[in-house]
């Protein structure tokens, strides 16, 4: 009883970073549109497998919007073209029969493809690891409710908070930008008085290893925004360039 | 040095480059409409802006900031590109509430700088330029007129339907490349928020559109008065 | 036959804990430095322990199978995060907290052990508020709570629906912090596949990096398990797709006991299955219970109308409906514990009043709450479940009831752990899922975040000293050992026997398999004869894998089939474990549910004379029955009984 529709696919398959990659054609039948994007991939692997092919490898795990690892281009979109989702999330009823759908990997030197569909996003534990915390040591810390905390600054933080470091916006970017995801935990933390005792420090550092890895310019597109699954505002960029700022001129 | 190699820094040129560009233009404008209303007044401000040593002073600075925004937004760019890795998307959408514009800064910069060559040679290269090297009279068309009598450049340009598309073109080029640049510029240096991103590119856009309007304004009203 | 010592420190239970810190040994600041630590896992406990354990000075290897420690399963956790802190003056405490968990585990959990969480909770909250993780606040700037399922305090520390993952980042970007000190080096696209043990003691393991294939040995003085539960043996779960059981399966291999494997947590609040294609299920939380009521028609003519189509829930009058929590369980209503309101939904719906087109779902339905406190303000509380589920199912749940069925979701059994988290192998720990400990039969919402925060800041930093304190003296082992040299053929010659079965199925369609025998026979209600029948079919499965599984591609390279046939080969085996388990266990109790044992009202039905203890498998060999030890569970402290939330 359910509404199944045919598609053709046009996938992206590359063994590794070295080597040069091209679309590869399938077609699927009866896929049921109750069916999300990652479960219609199931089913071509599936097929590819019984066809004693080697499955299309893309990154995948929670399936449910919230781990950040699949990470697909489709037609032309991060994550697709529904709007607030990731892909685990995009399901088959978006498309319509007999379309055609492309899918590629992240697209950014930030983010060299491994295989297929799969990309490195190490880049962005690198950009954490360079000050993306509070340093606190385990114990010793005040009790939770001795610093009150604003209601909208604790809601803003956690709006930051968030991304899902999923790397859409780097994907989105036209320039290979992460400044959404690096400006989004800055902003997490600059936002609340825990995090504040070491916001200079913090802008400057992971600002500083975004730019060491090759990650590109913002120039303020909002493409970023736009395509992110959770929203994540670009005035957190604003946040950061002002942090950022303020700090160098103090030096 | 911050401003050199970080990305911030980099863009926080571009963006007080840009601003300052922006301020020129809003006097330039201003200094045209003065035109439409008084060609003596106009022949003024040109004689003011003439081979005095505040002018020139003036010039190098304002060609500085020209200089510096095209270098910095090459070197933006050129970094972009390389940023954006070697493979390219097959299929590309932009995504709702990404303005045309912002996508296309570096194209409009350049329509806009093909037409400053064209604008210096028409204007600045035969008023202060020739003020400079001495020459107290140059060639416009068939004749010969004093390098500060602005107005009589305006009528001559603006007389011309081939000029006065082209003008008019390089006003939507500026006007597009304005109504990014210039909330960009105020984002980049970390004047926003989430009350103010709106507000601020309803300014952007109204001031873009005055300084297009400005612009426009004088060089129709010329065309208009030279078919009288 | 072996002593199973849990190792519980003398003295009463309040104060055990605090006398155990203030005996144990310590490790020297110049010694931590030679110890190396090798944590499987970065989810909130494997996470936590790492960073704690850099934090202290040790030499940590951390690794998981994702591409960033930040994305543990630990992430999907929706809800909250339990804590005594009575910070809503609703006469919570440290032994109320204990007393719920125990109580919701129904009586199958260790005293010592709970009692210890509940008294660390309230650290986690400090802890986590000082990294910077953004938990809902009041307008005065103080934390807010929420209630959640088998307590009647308000005592859940929520970051709107992304607790789990608020508090991951926390314990990610201390982590992160150490990575960047140096003390922690991460493994990410590693997943371990042996643990290697030299003269009875735990060594170190092998791994597998999952982009190059290449098999890597590593060594460290003692080797942390974090890797989380075995739900995915189900196929279908709330449970990441990579989530599996193999790490802690490797280690029972090894000689670590597996406690309790029959303890599987069913959640109530799902999205139900919709199709053959479904890969996952998908939770909504536990939270939604707050304010949703749960309802089946009352006359089956109204059921039977809406799974035809052509009734709308809508259509049913307020009389028709039955809310079938808050008649049974006057006293708890919709916030029962999840394992009763699971077989509730079981029960209505095997009576014939299940809604949905496959009569596999009840309504969670919000109308009332929006009646009450406006659809803003439910918006606000709920607003990404809401969407969540609209972009799932395509229906508007502030319109239209949710439909809900009950799901594997967590996995109370695990790897057998003393007070000091230690396995059966000295030097082995497991943290978190991973082990056994503190929920019993049954795990009570929000205390999944808090026994693997508690577990990885503020437990096992303490106890792994206990053991390392006699490691000083002991140089860093070479990979070279025979140990090693074995452990690393064994693996290889795994591997190769897996590639060359070369035959017609694929790894999931026999996974599929395996998780809808699991779901029959092992699931919901479990009955003598259909465990029996299900370790007949598990052994069907098994050869069926062994001889006509399917892995196209290379081992030495990037091979995800070759990845997800490694786990279902364990998980085969784990689903053996969990029927042997359950048909050992002639009772019902916490998740555990054995239709033979039920009261007249079809409640759970404990023997506690006679299973009041903790199995511990411990394994004999690849073709042997394990055998089975107990731990007697002594309750000094809570008078043992029935539970009930009706009252």
């Amino acid at each position: 009883m359910d509404k199944t529709i045919n598609i053709t696919l046009k996938v992206w398959r590359q063994r590794g970073p070295q080597e040069k990659g091209a679309f590869q054609t399938y077609q699927l039948e009866g896929i049921s549109v109750d069916s999300s994007f990652l479960e219609m991939l199931d089913i071509l692997n599936e097929k590819l497998i019984n066809e004693g092919q080697e499955p299309v490898v893309f990154d995948h795990d929670c399936r449910e919007g919230i781990c950040g690892m699949c990470s697909l281009y489709v037609n032309g979109h991060p994550h697709g073209p529904d709007e607030d989702v990731t892909t685990c999330q995009l399901h088959m009823r978006k498309f319509h029969d007999g379309e055609t759908i492309t899918i590629e990997p992240w697209r950014s030197a930030g983010f060299p493809v491994i295989r297929d569909l799969m990309v490195d996003r190490s880049a962005f534990d690198k950009i954490m690891q360079a000050g993306g915390y509070v340093s606190v040591n385990t114990g010793g810390v005040p009790d939770a409710n001795s610093i009150p905390i604003p209601k909208p600054d604790a809601d803003e933080a956690m709006e930051s908070a968030s991304c899902i470091g999923c790397g859409a916006c780097v994907a989105a970017c036209k320039n290979g930008s992460a400044m959404l995801f690096v400006s989004a935990k800055v902003s997490q933390f600059a936002l609340l008085p825990q995090g504040r005792v070491e916001a200079a420090r913090r802008a400057k550092a992971m600002l500083a290893k975004m730019d060491e890895l090759g990650f590109g310019n913002c120039t303020n597109t909002g493409a970023c925004e736009a395509e992110c699954p959770k929203n994540v505002s670009i005035t957190n960029i604003a946040r950061l360039n002002r942090q950022f700022i303020s700090a160098k001129l103090k030096d | 040095m911050w401003l050199l190699n970080s990305s911030i820094g980099r863009k926080l040129i571009m963006s007080i480059s840009g601003i300052f560009l922006i301020l020129f233009l809003l006097f330039h404008m201003s200094m045209n409409v003065a035109a439409v209303f008084s060609e003596e007044a106009y022949n003024t401000i040109c004689e003011f802006l003439g081979a005095n040593w505040y002018a020139v002073v003036g010039t190098l600075v304002l060609a500085a900031g020209f200089i510096i925004h095209i270098i910095y937004g090459l070197w933006l760019t050129l970094q972009n590109r390389k940023a954006r890795g070697n493979d390219r998307y097959a299929v590309n959408a932009t995504p709702k509430g990404v303005e045309w514009s912002s996508q296309n800064m570096f194209v409009l910069g350049i329509v806009i700088l093909g037409f400053i060559v064209l604008h210096l040679s028409q204007f600045w290269y035969k008023m202060m330029f020739a003020e400079l090297t001495g020459n107290v009279s140059v060639t416009l068309g068939d004749t010969f007129v004093s390098p500060a009598d602005g107005a009589a450049f305006i009528k001559y340009y603006f007389s011309n339907i081939v000029f006065v598309i082209l003008y008019l073109i390089w006003y939507v080029a500026i006007w597009f490349h304005l109504t990014h640049g210039f909330w960009s510029a105020i984002q980049t240096i970390g004047w926003n928020n989430r009350i103010w991103m709106n507000r601020w590119k309803c300014i952007s856009n109204i001031f873009a559109t005055i300084i297009f309007l400005g612009f426009a304004i004088v060089t129709i009203t010329f065309y208009i008065k030279s078919l009288a | 036959m072996t002593q199973i010592d849990s190792k519980i420190p003398e003295g009463p239970l309040a104060e055990k804990w605090s006398n155990y810190k203030a005996h144990q040994k310590l490790v020297n600041p110049a010694n931590k430095r030679r110890l190396d630590i090798i944590v499987v896992g970065t989810g909130l406990a494997g996470g936590s322990a790492a960073a704690s354990l850099g934090e202290l000075g040790f030499n940590v290897l951390n690794f998981c199978i994702q591409d960033s420690p930040r994305r543990a399963h630990s992430i999907a956790a929706q809800g909250g995060i339990n804590a005594a802190k009575n910070y809503q003056n609703d006469g919570d405490s440290v032994y109320r907290l204990f007393y719920d968990t125990i109580k919701g585990g129904d009586y199958r959990a260790r005293e010592a052990n709970v009692y210890r969480l509940a008294e660390v909770s309230n650290s986690i909250i400090d802890q986590c508020v000082a990294q910077g993780v953004p938990f809902a606040r009041e307008y005065g700037g103080l934390l807010a709570n929420r209630s959640f399922g088998g307590a009647q305090v308000s005592r859940t520390f929520y970051a709107k629906g992304q607790t789990g993952q608020q508090l991951l980042l926390g314990a990610y970007s201390a982590l992160s912090r150490q990575v960047n000190k140096g003390t922690v080096k991460l493994y990410t696209r590693y997943e371990m596949l042996d643990l290697v043990v030299i003269d009875g003691r735990a060594r170190g393991i092998i791994a597998r990096n999952l982009v190059t294939g290449k098999i890597e040995r590593f060594s460290a003085h003692a080797v942390v398990i974090a890797t989380g539960g075995y739900g995915n043996t189900f196929f279908l779960s709330t449970n990441a797709m990579g989530s599996n059981g193999s790490a802690a399966y490797q280690c029972y291999k090894k000689g670590a006991y597996f406690a309790n494997p029959a303890f599987a947590q069913i959640h109530p609040t799902c999205i139900p299955v919709h199709g053959e294609f479904q890969s996952k299920l998908t939770l909504m939380s536990e939270s939604l219970r707050n304010d949703g009521r749960i309802w089946t028609p009352k006359n089956i003519k109204d059921a039977e109308a809406i799974r035809a189509g052509k009734l709308k829930p809508t259509d049913i009058k307020e009389e028709d409906r039955d809310y079938y929590l808050e008649r049974r369980y006057p006293a708890f209503g919709n916030l029962v514990p999840r394992d009763v309101a699971s077989r509730a939904a079981k029960e209505r719906c095997d009576a014939g009043y299940g809604v949905g087109s496959t009569g596999l779902a009840v309504y969670l339905d919000f109308k009332d709450a929006i009646e009450r406190l406006g659809r803003d303000a439910v918006e606000a509380r709920y607003g990404n479940l809401f969407q969540m589920y609209e972009k799932i199912v395509d229906e508007n749940p502030y319109e239209t009831p949710m439909m809900i069925y009950p799901a594997i979701h967590y996995t109370m059994g695990g790897i057998w752990v003393d007070y000091e988290l230690s396995t059966s192998i000295p030097g082995l720990f497991a943290i978190g899922e991973a082990n056994f400990s503190d929920h019993g039969a049954n795990r009570l919402g929000a205390s999944a975040l808090m026994q693997g925060l508690a577990d990885g800041y503020f437990v096992l930093p303490y106890t792994i000293q206990n053991y390392l304190a006699d490691q000083i003296q002991v140089p860093r082992f070479s990979t070279d050992l025979p140990e090693f040299d074995k452990a690393e053929k064994d693996i290889q010659d795994r591997i190769n026997k897996l590639m060359n079965i070369k035959g017609k199925r694929s790894v999931d369609s026999i996974h599929k398999e395996l998780g809808l025998i699991m779901w029959e026979f092992v699931g919901m209600a479990r009955s003598k004869e259909g465990l029996e029948t299900a370790l007949e079919k598990l052994k069907e499965v098994k050869k069926e894998f062994w001889t006509n599984v399917r892995i196209p591609g290379e081992a030495n390279t990037l091979n995800t089939e070759l990845e997800k046939a490694l786990r279902v080969a364990d998980f085969i085996e784990i689903g053996r474990l969990m029927a042997l388990d359950a048909l050992n266990r002639n009772e019902s109790c916490g998740g555990h549910f054995r239709v033979e044992y039920q009261t007249d009202e079809g409640e759970a039905l404990r023997q506690d004379d006679k299973y009041m203890y903790v199995s511990c498998w411990k394994y004999e060999g690849e073709d042997k029955d394990p055998i089975m030890l107990k731990e007697d569970l002594n309750y000094e402290c809570i008078k043992v009984q029935q539970r009930n939330y009706k009252q």
